[in-house]
This record gives C-alpha cells, sequence and structure tokens, in this order.
C-alpha cells in the first residue's frame, strides 16, 4: 500500500500534465458550453457556469479519477423543455431540486439505476436526444432559425431548409450559413487529419480561433463590419462583474404544479443516466486502471448541480467527451477537473467579450456534430447485428422519445423489452416466478477462482444482483461465470459481462463465461448467440490491390502473409502507446516462422461511447533480445519541447549533441538507455528517416503516421527494421 | 457415543405410477440403515391393495426386510403425521413431483405440509427409482445453529451408510455480516479481507464439528468445506445443484409461521425449487 507521502509526492509530479490536460478541456468545455446552453434556450453563460461549478466541486468532492463534469448533451432536451414549460427562473428551481434528488440517490446507493434500463433502449433514447439536438440546431446553423412543436416536425423540415438556403439574397445570411458549413466541416475532418500540432487544440476551440480571427480581420484590417449577421452572433456575454451581480434568484413558485415535478424527474434520470455511462465509459480509458466510486460521483454531482441551479447554472453531469480529451492529454487524477475549471474562469475574466465575435451558426455546428455522433448510422448497424429484436425496442423508444417525451421514451423501451423477452421464451412465468429470488451463487474455490453460477433467467430486470457479485471480486482473479442453469440471458446482460471481461483482463484476472452454448441450441437463444459468434469473412478471396500488393512484399521479404483479422494482440498491450488506446485487431500481416518481425495493419480506438475515434496504422514489431530497456524515441519538435515544460524529461546522449537536439527520447531508466544507444545506433537513428520507436522490454514497435502505410512506406518500413533489428542485436 | 439411528422409517404410499419406485427406495433405505419400514396407506383396507404392497415388498423381504403396512383414511395430512407418531417413526419418506418436460422438481402441497409440521427427519426424493442410484456426494448445512451439529453429523452417519465418497459442509455467510459495501478499490480490499476472516472463523467452527465425528464415519470420505456469501437456504440450494450433489441434508426450521411462507426463507427456499434429494434432520 502506498504511503500517504509517495502518494502526495506523485500527485504534484503529476501536476503539470494535468494542469495542460485541464487546459486542453477547457478549451472544448468553453465553445461546448455556450453551445449547449443556447440549444438549451438558458442564457449562454449558464453552461460555462455549469462547467466552472462542477468542476471545483466534483473535483474536491467525487469519487471518479479523470472524469470531466460539466454541461451535458443528453440534458439539452429536458431542459429546453422545461424552459418553455416552466420558464428560466423556475427551471433553475427544478435543477435544484433534481440535485437534491441526485444527493439522496447516492446516499441510498442507488447509483446504479441506470443498470435497470435495457442497453437499447437507452440507445434508443440517446440517439433521440442526439435528433433532437441535430433537427433543432440544424436550422440555426444554416441561418434558418424556425420553431416547430417537436423534435420529428424539426427534422422533416430539413430538406426544406436546405433550400432555403441555397436560395438566399440576404449576403449577411449567406455569410453565417457559410460559417456554419465550415465549422461543421472542421468537426467532421478534424479527427480523420492526425497532426500532433493540430491535434493539440481541439476542434471546437479551432472553431472559435477561426471566427474570432475572421472578425478581427474584417475589423483590423478591412476596417468593415462583420458581414456576419448580426442576428446569428452570440448575444451579449456578460463580464465577470455581470454574472456576479446579475445571479438569477430561482423560482420555487411552482413547486406544487406536476410539469415542475415532471422536469424534476426527467432532468434527473437523464443527468444519472448520462453521468453513469460516461463514468463506466471513462473508467475503461483510466491509465491507472482505478474503480470509480460510483456513489460518492453521483453525491458530488448531486451537490454541484445544487450549487450550479443556484448561481445561474443547469445540471452538472459526467461528459464522456471532454473525459475522452482529458485522458487522451495526459490527465490522470481529479485535479485535471479542477484545472479545466480555473481556465473558465480565467476565460471569462479574460476575454469574455471577445466571446461575441463568434457566430452563433459555427457554434451550432459543435451541436449538430454531437448530436450526430449520438444518432449516428453506426449505432444502428451495431445494433442490426446483435438482432432485430433490439432495433424494434431502439426504434420504440426513440419515436416515443421524439414523439412524446423522455420520460415516456424510457418507459415505452422499457415495456418494448420486456415484452420481446416474453415472445422470446414463450413464457411469462419465468420472470414473474423468479423475478424476486436471489438467482446468482457465487462461491471462492478451493484453488482461489471463483464460482458464478446464475439461476432461471438473467436480463436488465435482475442484472444488478449478478453485478454485486461480479463487483465484489478483486479484478485479477479468475472468474467462471456458468449460465447453465439459465433459462434466458438478455443481450444488457451479455453486454455488461463483456465489458467486465474487459476490465477483468486489463487487471490482469479473466472471466470465462460457460452453460451459453447449451442455452442456444436449446431455445435458439438470440441475444446470446449473437454475441458468440463474431462475423466471419464470408468470401476468403476478394483481395484489395493493396493485399495483392502486400502479397508480393511478403513473398519478397520471404515472410508470410495474412490477410485475416486477427484479435490475438497481447504482445501489444505494454506499449505505453497503446495505453489510452484500445486495440480492436490487427490484420494485412507480415510475419515469418523464425524472424523476429511482424508487421501489420492495426485497428485500435480512443475515447469510449459517442467520442470514440477509430483509427488505423501500419505499424512493424520486433522481437528484441532481453537486455533492451524501456525507452520511446521520437522525432524532437515544438510539441516535445513543449512537454518538457509539463515534465516529461528528455534523455541526452554524450557526445551526440545533434541527435540529441533532433530526437526526443524518454524511459525511466536513463542510465540503461545510454548504454544501448551505442555510437553506430545513434548514427543509424540520424541518418534515417523518422519514426516513432518504442520499446516495451520484449520487442520494439515502428512506425510513422497514424494511418495505414502505402506499399513502398511498408517497405521502407520493413527494411528500416531489418537493419535496426541487426544493429540493436550487436550491442 | 453416536446416538444417531433410523430405527423406523415411514413412507406415505399411494397407487401413482412411482408407487413401485417409492416402495424400491424406502426399502432400500430401510434395508441399508437397518430400520423398520412402514407403509402408510391413507384409505380403507383391502386385500388387493395389501397384495400389491406385497408384490413389490417381496424381494426386500427375503433379503431380511422387517415392515409394516397400516391403512388409515381421513386427510391425508392428519393421517401421515398422527402415524409418525404412533409408530414413532424418525425418517419419513416423500416422493417429489417432476415437471414435465422440465428437469425441475416441486413438492405437492399435500407434501409441503407433512414436511413443515412433521416432527420426525423427512426424506425428499426427487427421483425415486426401481434400480438403485448411487449416493456419491452429500452437500451438508454448516451453518451456525445449536442443531447443526446434529445435523453434520446425521449427514456422516447417513454417508457411511450409503457409501458416499464426498461430503461438503456448505456454511452459508450472511451478505450482511461482510459491514463494508464495495464501493472502488479500496473498499474492496476491505472486503476482500473481511470475507477471508469470516471465512476462516467459519471454517475453524465447522473444523469442530468435524472433530466429533467418530472416526469410521469419516475415515473413507473426503471433506470438504465450503464457505459461501448469499441468501440463507436459497445458496445452499444452488450450491448443490452446480455441485451435482446426490442429497442435501440440512436443519429442520425453527419455527414457520404465516409470514415465513410469504417471504420464503431457509428451508422454504428448498421446497419450491428442489435442487436434489433433501434429507431434513429434526
Amino acid at each position: 500500500m502506498r504511503t500517504k507521502e509517495t502518494s502526495f509526492v506523485g500527485f504534484v509530479k503529476a501536476l503539470p500534465k494535468n494542469i495542460f490536460s485541464g487546459l486542453v478541456v477547457s478549451l472544448i468545455a468553453l465553445p461546448l458550453g455556450l453551445g449547449l446552453a443556447m440549444a438549451s434556450e438558458a442564457p449562454p453563460i449558464a453552461g460555462v457556469i455549469t462547467a466552472i461549478v462542477g468542476g471545483i466541486i466534483v473535483s474536491i468532492l467525487g469519487g471518479s479519477f479523470v472524469t470531466i463534469s460539466g454541461p451535458g448533451n443528453g440534458l439539452v432536451g429536458v431542459v429546453l423543455v422545461a424552459i418553455t414549460t416552466l420558464g428560466l427562473t423556475a427551471t433553475y428551481a427544478a435543477i435544484i431540486c433534481s440535485g437534491i434528488i441526485l444527493i439522496i440517490l447516492g446516499f441510498l446507493r442507488l447509483g446504479k439505476l441506470a443498470d435497470y434500463f435495457p442497453s437499447s433502449a437507452i440507445q434508443g433514447m440517446l440517439a433521440a436526444i442526439g435528433l433532437i439536438i441535430l433537427g433543432k440546431q440544424f436550422h440555426i446553423m444554416l441561418g434558418n432559425k424556425i420553431i416547430r412543436d417537436n423534435g420529428i416536425d424539426y427534422l422533416l423540415e430539413i430538406p426544406n431548409t436546405i433550400f432555403t438556403v441555397i436560395n438566399f439574397q440576404d449576403t449577411s445570411l449567406i455569410y453565417a450559413a457559410i460559417a456554419g458549413i465550415i465549422s461543421l466541416g472542421i468537426m467532421v475532418f478534424y479527427s480523420k487529419i492526425r497532426n500532433k500540432y493540430l491535434q493539440l487544440v481541439p476542434a471546437p476551440m479551432w472553431i472559435v480561433i477561426v471566427s474570432i480571427g475572421f472578425s478581427y480581420y474584417y475589423e483590423l484590417i478591412l476596417q468593415a463590419p462583420n458581414p456576419i449577421s448580426s442576428a446569428y452572433m452570440i448575444p451579449g456575454i456578460p463580464n465577470i462583474q455581470e454574472i456576479i451581480t446579475t445571479i438569477p434568484t430561482p423560482n420555487f413558485e411552482m413547486v406544487g404544479t406536476l410539469p415542475f415535478w415532471s422536469s424534476v424527474i426527467a432532468l434527473t434520470l437523464i443527468a444519472s443516466i448520462e453521468s453513469l455511462l460516461s463514468i463506466k465509459a471513462v473508467d475503461k480509458l483510466d491509465v491507472g486502471k482505478r474503480r470509480s466510486n460510483v456513489n460518492k460521483d453521483i453525491k458530488a454531482l448531486g451537490l454541484a448541480t445544487v450549487a450550479s441551479g443556484f448561481l445561474g447554472g443547469l445540471n452538472v453531469v459526467t461528459v464522456i467527451a471532454r473525459s475522452s480529451v482529458n485522458v487522451n492529454n495526459g490527465g490522470s487524477n481529479r485535479s485535471s477537473n479542477l484545472f479545466h475549471a480555473l481556465f473558465l474562469v480565467m476565460f471569462i475574466v479574460l476575454f469574455s467579450t471577445e466571446l461575441t465575435r463568434i457566430p452563433l451558426t459555427a457554434l451550432m455546428a459543435i451541436l449538430v456534430y454531437t448530436g450526430y455522433k449520438l444518432a449516428s448510422p453506426d449505432v444502428v448497424r451495431r445494433i442490426f447485428t446483435i438482432g432485430k429484436e433490439q432495433l424494434i425496442i431502439f426504434f420504440a423508444t426513440l419515436f416515443v422519445t421524439l414523439k412524446v417525451g423522455l420520460i415516456s421514451g424510457i418507459v415505452a423501451g422499457l415495456i418494448a423489452t420486456f415484452v420481446i423477452h416474453i415472445v422470446v421464451t414463450k413464457s411469462l412465468s419465468l420472470f414473474i416466478k423468479n423475478i424476486l429470488k436471489p438467482n446468482v451463487l457465487m462461491f471462492k474455490e478451493e484453488n482461489g477462482s471463483y464460482f458464478i453460477s446464475v439461476k432461471h433467467f438473467c436480463s436488465f430486470l435482475n442484472f444488478n444482483i449478478l453485478k454485486n457479485k461480479l463487483e465484489a471480486i478483486p479484478e485479477q482473479s479468475d472468474v467462471i461465470l456458468d449460465f447453465s442453469l439459465c433459462g434466458f440471458v438478455d443481450h444488457s446482460v451479455m453486454e455488461n459481462v463483456h465489458d467486465y471481461q474487459e476490465l477483468f483482463h486489463k487487471k490482469g484476472g479473466n472471466i470465462g463465461v460457460i452453460g451459453l452454448d447449451v442455452l442456444g441450441t436449446k431455445s435458439e437463444h438470440p441475444f446470446a448467440l449473437r454475441r458468440l459468434l463474431p462475423l466471419q469473412n464470408i468470401i476468403p478471396d476478394n483481395k484489395t490491390k493493396r493485399q495483392n500488393n502486400l502479397e508480393l512484399v511478403a513473398a519478397d521479404f520471404e515472410l508470410a502473409y495474412e490477410p485475416l483479422k486477427r484479435k490475438n494482440t497481447a504482445f501489444l498491450e505494454n506499449f505505453i502507446y497503446f495505453k489510452t488506446k484500445k486495440i480492436e485487431h490487427i490484420f494485412n500481416q507480415l510475419s515469418g516462422k523464425n524472424d523476429p518481425y511482424r508487421l501489420f495493419d492495426i485497428t485500435f480506438s480512443e475515447g469510449e461511447f459517442i467520442a470514440k475515434e477509430v483509427v488505423r496504422s501500419t505499424m512493424l514489431y520486433i522481437k528484441t533480445p532481453p537486455n533492451v530497456p524501456v525507452f520511446t524515441l521520437d522525432r524532437e519538435g515544438l510539441l516535445e519541447r513543449f512537454y518538457a515544460l509539463a515534465g516529461y524529461r528528455d534523455i541526452d546522449i554524450k557526445n551526440h549533441a545533434d541527435f540529441s537536439k533532433r530526437f526526443y527520447l524518454r524511459g525511466e531508466n536513463a542510465k540503461e538507455i545510454r548504454i544501448i544507444f551505442t555510437d553506430e545506433l545513434v548514427r543509424f537513428f540520424e541518418s534515417n528517416a523518422y519514426y516513432h520507436i518504442e520499446s516495451n522490454k520484449d520487442g520494439l514497435l515502428i512506425f510513422s503516421k497514424e494511418r495505414i502505410a502505402s506499399i513502398k512506406e511498408i517497405k521502407a518500413l520493413l527494411d528500416f527494421g531489418v537493419r535496426l533489428n541487426a544493429i540493436i542485436n550487436k550491442v | 457415543m453416536n446416538t444417531i439411528a433410523f430405527k423406523t422409517i415411514g413412507i406415505g404410499v399411494t397407487f401413482s405410477p412411482n408407487l413401485e419406485a417409492n416402495i424400491n427406495e424406502a426399502a432400500r433405505l430401510a434395508l441399508c440403515f437397518g430400520s423398520k419400514l412402514v407403509l402408510i396407506h391413507v384409505g380403507e383396507t383391502s386385500d388387493e391393495k395389501s397384495k400389491t404392497f406385497l408384490k413389490f415388498l417381496k424381494p426386500f423381504q427375503n433379503e431380511g426386510l422387517e415392515f409394516e403396512v397400516l391403512f388409515k383414511s381421513g386427510d391425508p395430512v392428519d393421517v401421515i403425521l398422527s402415524s409418525t407418531l404412533e409408530k414413532n417413526i424418525d425418517l419419513l419418506i416423500i416422493g417429489a413431483l417432476k415437471k414435465e418436460n422440465f428437469l425441475k422438481y416441486y413438492l405437492g402441497s399435500i407434501a409441503r405440509k407433512i414436511t413443515r409440521k412433521a416432527n420426525c427427519s423427512v426424506l425428499l426424493l426427487i427421483n425415486p427409482s426401481i434400480e438403485r442410484v448411487p449416493c456419491k456426494h452429500i452437500v451438508v448445512n454448516g451453518l451456525k445453529d445449536p442443531k447443526t451439529k446434529e445435523t453434520v453429523n446425521t449427514a456422516f452417519f447417513v454417508g457411511h451408510h450409503l457409501g458416499a465418497d464426498k461430503i461438503t459442509v456448505v456454511e452459508e455467510i450472511n451478505q450482511d455480516e461482510v459491514s463494508v459495501k464495495v464501493d472502488d478499490d479500496k473498499s474492496l480490499r476491505k472486503s476482500t479481507i473481511i470475507k477471508e476472516r469470516l471465512r476462516l472463523r467459519e471454517e475453524a467452527r465447522v473444523k469442530k464439528i468435524l472433530n466429533t465425528i467418530p472416526a469410521e464415519y469419516t475415515k473413507d470420505v473426503s471433506i470438504k468445506s465450503q464457505p459461501i456469501f448469499g441468501k440463507r437456504g436459497y445458496s445452499i440450494g444452488h450450491y448443490a445443484q452446480v455441485a451435482r450433489a446426490d442429497l442435501l441434508v440440512m436443519n429442520a426450521p425453527t419455527k414457520m409461521t404465516f409470514w415465513d411462507r410469504l417471504f420464503p426463507h431457509d428451508i422454504e427456499h428448498i421446497l419450491t425449487e428442489l435442487p436434489t434429494d433433501v434429507l431434513i434432520v429434526q
């Protein structure tokens, strides 16, 4: 166990990284906060207040580690309804009440509320929220503000708006629409272009920078007024004194009415679901592999929501996109959340007037993109591959949410799921008779592994029993999960069990699921079956041109070529590069039986949930002799010098000033690294092309760009690897 | 020093398709334990009935089985319960019913009433058979209860006579005894330590009980002790099912009120979902 002192030293050491990460996150939080608040028809500054209050309170009292809190996407729809039916000041009162309910839920340890909702229904609800955001903001993004009754009407108006925009006569509106389209383009293409300088500033901030720059270009250089219609600029952002003096007073007069409480319930429900999903997703990304204390976090979020409501902010939730960015930029504890809030305070104090230079259309493009991410066709495709019946649940939830409202939507999803379960099993009594039974048995076997047996049925209705048992097992253990006494296992359970399997795997344990094959053959169990069989490559011989060329390269280097996807990527897991990334599979592998080389295309992802970005790249792996220490070698650029300031140390090699200047060498054990970097090796690196080279003690990982390499690049990479290997073997 | 013995074994018989199997099982057990067998039939006496019973009992009679057939009319529950008192029956055998097409067993309503009210030990058979099915693995509860010692003793007695090769003592530890709720890594570590401590405590207690068992009963069986964190009465049945036990030996319930049936616990769980043959020791 760590002592208090060393953990304090560790905290101080990690501080520069967390400050840096907090800065990057605040760059997203600022435009997103403004946008989310405006989409909910609250004053734009409300979103920033939410992020500041949330960041400060949750970072001090929360129970998670690398999450960021602030205004959430999911709540846009609910807050919008609340503001239109109750008015702004009464909505603040509703927000405060929902915060209090969240605190109570946290104390009752009901933080796992989201476990009781089937996952397809949650997906449907999120997609509906995405469509509500997208539908409403799409029109504003193109400079054609309209008002309709419900989400579906907004969506149906989209073709009309496009037609209107094409026929715009007013140039100020055309400029507004162009600003929106360019911003949307930035959002879409940002993740596709993997340039480390570009990626340093998050996409929403690029939009802010470009639009403020554009406005200054007109003001200072052309000496002309901004051509974008003033109706489509962000309305006045108050400066810090105004914010403090004009804090709104929540209006509790409507406390006795039904609409008030239905808003409170919707706010609480969505806030807790969004937070829980985000916390769960972010825990998967955490480099420290820590487990968040969900109930503690819910309490902190509740308290932050109460405070935020009193100060004129919205509900505070844990947000996935910003949290993912936090992890990717080296955030390692809650202090990054605090710094994100402090940077926001600084921005507001210093630049609040500059923010009015941002066109509304540009800001709404950010929201349109977020909405699209929530409701993207990928979600539908994924659900379809799980099962057609899941699609019914998904769309039932989606349509009812759009047409009626969020609470009705989630209720519809619950009912649809339950009815489908009854239809699939052809038995109602299976569920009714056994729902209250403690159907999960767990015991520790003599050899130290755990055995869990589940009886009767296991679905979203009683998954929490199984979950409690799984939570109580140290993740380093081996677990056997036996479903053979179970008549029915639903998709939500399979998905959650799969998450636990990943979690255990990450921490060195293992969950083996048995007994599902019996189930499948006996009852043709749709959910379980789909989950177990990965899609096979049906037509084996339809190679692309690149694959044919790869085959030739393989022959050239006397290596074997294997085009199919392989999941066995354990040899890559210890590389620092993959610490914040999740490897999906490798494919197009070139390898030799007696050679230490493996060249392959790889698919991995960064971020989780809606912030998930899938990246493909080509890499070379070389198995090395055991005396090679752990190190990372990169070309040294501006960014690396900046990293050095943030606490990452560059190891210099004596007598090779040029090498030390051009390359950025990192590693724990400087002494051993200096031994391996002989004159010959240094000269080799100096005289060849730059690659990202990383050693994990067992092997080297070499690649140049985060994209699939061309045949020419592959040849160069292989050649580089062969020569490098020869030199390293000499040392 | 061992006082356990089943001097008289009773079984209620009706003319069901299971009749032969039930009689065979009961007679076999009576021979094993060297006890007298009492067949209780609720109904009028008739020669034909007696003949059928005798036909089935004939082979066992040749092996030296002592038996008696009792005819009595009235309410089945009352008749059987009063007969057990009258004849000093100390083990009552009841056959369970099997759900069609399912490998699930349950007790009929009469059998349940008898089980609840009986003041002798009760053996519930899920699958009576004409041929002998060997009893290899016995699971017995090791609850912290004054009755447990007697129950464990009985399990070993039965195991010895039926030739079981494995006896597992299951200690069910209530989840509430683990005072720490798992929230994060720290509380998980704490709860794991507490559980380990409880486990050792329970094992020590069971060991004490095992030490009192006569050596002749323990010498040929492998003995295992298995702590389980879970719902009392329910998880032991689940365990017996998972461990493919042939016989589950349990303490008789202390008292049974209306509320106990409404909110089933302990033995009531076992009665609704019979995992295997169950012996309830009074």
